[in-house]
């Protein structure tokens, strides 16, 4: 099955190790959305509620570490934008030009560097690190790739970075 | 949330951490995504999940999961507990109706090059007697009295 698959463009092989996408997130890092995410889960870390505490600890109030995507969620709706923006687009542009209808994300890693504080305006990117030969998994034919997303603050400090493992396939014959 | 610190000295390879419950209900999937900014429509739409997902119902979404698991490690780890490094499988969905519970062992401890101590862990969240995530993850946890990752900076910290 794995030769029906097309070969990958030339155009495509070269977005391998090439930054796409930047992006600076639409509004800076706020508390709102640090005590939404903390009552969404009941993390009662006092870091996160109690200025004394992370003052003491960590030099001011900070985003737990596991929100580092969510400031780079677009807005339901904004004015002037006639196209829905997607988080991961590499990962859509993948799909598209590879002819793989279907995709899951099999992986995710994320290493956490400086902390991110309130008022931050963080930066992204996305390098696409490698494409599979074709492979064939109970889902289909396709092929697996490997997204990092970085993510720095208005320093130029990276924060962190993200790392997706994505299989794009098509279906099995049933 | 414990008050207590957590040091390297006081964990060893092994170690169980406590289970923690949570009763999942159609408004735990919304919270979450909404928390999130994930506006998809699988997230807090019941018939979208049902017609066009293929799902039973609603389903928690990868961030609020992964905020679910930072909230696990650091609700054993007190305040000074910083996470460096997180690595998820997703294997299955939680819905409404569900209970997940997680669970943690520590696979390993040490102190790197830079001083900082790690502590490093399997995690996995169950429903029923299904595993549906499966994570690892480092830690770092004061390695005495005294210390606190989060004044770590630049070459002083390495996740």
């Amino acid at each position: 099955m794995s030769e029906e698959l097309p070969p990958i463009p030339d155009d495509v092989s070269a977005w391998i190790g090439e930054q796409r996408y930047e992006t600076v997130g639409e509004f800076d890092v706020e508390r709102g959305y640090v005590f939404s995410s903390c009552a969404s889960v009941e993390n009662g870390n006092p870091l996160y509620w109690d200025e004394k505490v992370a003052q003491d600890l960590a030099g001011g109030v900070i985003a737990p570490p596991s929100m580092i995507s969510v400031w780079f969620r677009p807005h339901y709706w904004a004015p002037n934008r006639t196209e829905q923006a997607q988080p991961l687009q590499v990962h859509f542009d993948l799909k598209e030009r590879l002819e793989l209808p279907e995709a899951v994300m099999t992986d995710n890693t994320i290493v956490f560097r400086e902390p991110v504080r309130m008022g931050d305006r963080l930066k992204t990117w996305q390098v696409l690190r490698s494409i599979s030969e074709p492979k064939t998994t109970k889902l289909g034919t396709g092929r697996f790739w490997v997204i990092d997303v970085e993510y720095v603050n208005q320093k130029g400090e990276s924060v962190g970075t993200e790392s997706y493992t994505g299989f794009g396939y098509r279906r099995a014959a049933r | 949330m414990t008050d207590t610190k957590l040091t390297l000295e006081s964990v060893s390879a092994g170690q169980e951490l406590p289970e923690l419950r949570i009763p999942v209900t159609p408004t735990t999937v919304v919270l979450g995504a909404l928390a999130s900014r994930d506006w998809r429509p699988m997230h807090h739409d019941k018939d979208f999940a049902v017609e066009r997902n293929g799902t039973k119902h609603v389903f928690v979404n990868t961030p609020h999961n992964a905020a679910y698991f930072e909230r696990y490690l650091t609700d054993w780890t007190g305040p000074h507990g910083r996470l460096g490094k997180i690595r998820f499988r997703m294997k299955d969905s939680v819905f409404p109706g569900d209970e997940m519970v997680f669970h943690g062992r520590v696979s390993g401890v040490r102190e790197d090059e830079a001083g900082c101590g790690w502590v490093d862990l399997d995690l996995w969240l169950t429903v029923g007697d299904k595993t549906t995530t499966e994570c690892n993850a480092s830690v770092a946890v004061p390695v005495r009295e005294g210390d606190n990752p989060w004044t770590r900076r630049g070459d002083d910290w390495r996740p």
